[in-house]
């Protein structure tokens, strides 16, 4: 593992307030001692496996690569881990990190909910506190996940400030931070914030990629053409590219939420069409206006809604490492059907956008190429929203 | 050069304690802020901070983001407030101007933020999202105009940061009475007096108290403790509660303020 200085490039760093900045050192040292140790990393072994459910399968889909007639297309299931997506990686590491650093309260930010259950779920395991904030709009759209959360014991906080999703969440959990900061751990769910998140959270998800690398050697007896997963904050992308970023010959692909459309300007795709900015703790890409003001993001998927990306992701599309699309609501619905009826694999919204990506890809690539997906997350939460939107048919 | 000039001449005459009172620039509307700035300081304020409206106030309670999002939404921001510090200049208003705010405007507007500040009459900025670890980029083009930068000192800050804060030789310290964000419930004075004489102690620093201090009784109990006290919430509480008559109530609350440090 690469050291994590607080700056990828000119992106990263701890914009933060000062009453937090010990705080995140104190992490950065207990993340740093943590990383080394034998003893953690062991625990956070035993953990995936027989916690988490790892290694994920890594599943070639044979009839959706027919269906594109172009690359050959393989699924890091995510979805198949306990509590349904790549999120609870980081949160495992996280809340063994919490309770080695002996702090008594989770708190975290959840957009889609999948971050939200997650942290309650170790919180539970560890029997910590745990407080989730989540936007209003997010949870009347994510209402399954909300009654989880509160099914594992968590305290759910709407957020009725601002666009009343992710960012105004996140907003609220720096405010609570801030005010408890002495007894509270921040378990952020993205590879963005202030520095050490953006590398911890990357680290814990590397697990994808690595799992990934070694499952497509044995299967395929080669690396991959490229490597795509979605791109909100960016963690189950960071997590899948952290296995092949030292292979050069290995594309890296993200996709971002076009939403209803890049000239609509109702979108969420950060990097694609916003400017470099500070938001929530680190400089990368942020959709704001001249004024530095920051813009409403929209996306059908909750888990993508956020005017802001990591830090890392900022750097790799500046560095030109990987490259960056962008997919509609419209595009993600049609590829979520199209992995549901050719696999009988129902993916999360976000996960969507990564797999409606796949017919350019799977062109681009060929019948002599190779694609790894993460499938992030599966779709369960996300079937009120399309029942709603297909008036009760699919 | 000596940066920020007007700022520290403000502090350095002895005597009592220097009010500081907060604005949200454009809350209700531009005309009023600069009524209720010189109505303030007709009233007995020493200094004004200028706070630049921001779509993510991270760091406010719900006061002050409330005052944001009204100001938000009839123009606010950035460009707003320096044109606020502008028509105060313009109308003889010679206390010490700081504009307190987040980075990200800031950032977005440039290597030209520095030059607009100066040519507004702001004496210096504070930004709530740029500890120490990232402030060198903001803090080198201020002082090459003869502006500063005013630091944050937290109760959670070490007495290592704290050396390193006043190394800065800025104008003021700025010393945030808890943990929580603005307008919280006021830590209690004697926790508070014994911190404030850790910050001041064996340092030329001048040190101001902030977050949490809304009343008279507050201010006295402080007094002893600090170079400057700043009220902020309470005034803007003040500013949402008396549409129309706006400057004549936060001059009859820092007419108050200011009489409690006499």
């Amino acid at each position: 593992m690469s050291s994590p200085g607080p700056y990828f490039g000119r992106f990263g760093g701890r914009f933060v307030a000062e009453t937090l900045m010990p705080s995140l050192l104190e992490l950065e040292r207990a993340w740093l001692e943590a990383r080394e140790d034998a003893g953690f990393q062991a625990e956070l072994a035993a953990l995936f496996t027989s916690y988490v459910g790892r290694p994920s399968l890594l599943t070639y889909a044979a009839n959706l690569t027919r269906e594109l007639g172009g690359a050959r297309i393989w699924l890091k299931r995510e979805d198949l881990n306990h509590t349904g997506a790549h999120k609870i990686n980081n949160c495992v590491g996280q809340g063994l990190l919490a309770r080695r650093m002996g702090k008594r309260r989770l708190i975290a930010e959840t957009g889609a909910g999948q971050h939200g259950v997650a942290t309650a779920t170790v919180a539970a395991l560890f029997g910590l506190e745990c407080e989730i904030y989540m936007g209003a709009e997010d949870i009347e759209r994510q209402a399954l996940n909300v009654f989880r959360m509160r099914v594992l014991g968590a305290t759910l906080h709407s957020v009725e400030q601002g666009t009343r999703t992710l960012k105004d969440a996140m907003n609220e959990a720096l405010r609570d931070w801030v005010t408890n900061v002495r007894d509270t751990y921040y378990l952020i769910g993205s590879a963005a914030g202030p520095h050490p998140y953006p590398a911890m959270v990357r680290d814990l998800q590397s697990v994808i990629g690595r799992e990934a690398r070694a499952q497509l050697y044995a299967a395929e007896g080669r690396l991959p053409s490229a490597c795509v997963a979605c791109v909100g904050g960016g963690s189950n992308a960071a997590g899948l590219f952290a296995g092949f970023i030292d292979d050069a010959a290995v594309d890296l692909v993200g996709v971002e939420a076009a939403g209803e459309g890049l000239a609509t300007g109702r979108h969420a795709a950060t990097i694609t069409a916003g400017r470099v900015g500070v938001l929530h703790g680190s400089k990368s890409f942020v959709l704001c206006d001249d004024e530095g003001q920051v813009l409403p993001a929209h996306s059908i998927s909750a888990g993508l809604d956020y005017p802001g990306v990591g830090p890392e992701h900022a750097f790799l599309h500046e560095t030109g490492r990987a490259r960056y699309l962008s997919r509609t609501d419209n595009e993600a619905l049609a590829a979520f059907r199209l992995l549901a009826r050719t696999e009988g694999i129902v993916p999360a919204l976000e996960t969507a956008h990564a797999l409606a990506a796949l017919p350019e890809l799977a062109a681009r690539y060929g019948p002599d190429g190779v694609i790894v997906v993460c499938l992030s997350g599966r779709g369960d939460k996300d079937l009120p929203t399309i029942e709603r939107l297909s008036g009760g048919g699919a | 050069m000596t940066t920020a000039p007007r700022l520290r001449s403000a502090f350095a005459a002895p005597g009592r304690p220097r009010l500081v009172a907060y604005l949200t620039c454009g809350d209700p509307a531009e005309a009023t802020t600069v009524a209720i700035a010189l109505a303030a300081v007709s009233a007995g304020a020493d200094v004004l901070e200028l706070g630049a409206p921001y779509s993510e106030p991270s760091a406010d309670g719900p006061a002050i983001q409330r005052a944001m999002e009204r100001a938000l939404s009839r123009g606010g921001g950035l460009t707003q407030t320096l044109r606020v510090a502008r028509r105060l200049r313009d109308a003889g208003c010679e206390v010490p101007l700081v504009l307190f705010g987040y980075y990200n405007p800031i950032f977005v507007r440039g290597a030209g933020f520095a030059h607009a500040a100066l040519a507004a009459g702001v004496d210096a900025a504070l930004v709530v999202d740029l500890p120490l670890e990232e402030q060198a980029e903001l803090l080198t083009p201020l002082r090459a105009v003869g502006l500063d930068l005013v630091p944050l000192v937290a109760p959670t800050t070490t007495s290592d940061r704290i050396e390193r804060i006043r190394a800065l030789a800025p104008p003021f310290v700025y010393c945030v009475s808890m943990t929580g964000v603005t307008g919280s419930a006021l830590a209690s004075p004697e926790s508070l007096a014994t911190r404030l004489a850790q910050v001041r102690t064996g340092t030329e620093a001048k040190v101001v108290v902030g977050f949490g201090i809304a009343t008279p009784n507050d201010v006295r109990r402080l007094a002893p403790h600090a170079d400057g006290i700043v009220v902020g919430s309470a005034i803007v509480r003040t500013i949402e509660e008396h549409p129309g008559h706006e400057a004549a109530a936060v001059a009859r609350l820092v007419g108050s303020l200011a009489a409690a440090l006499r």
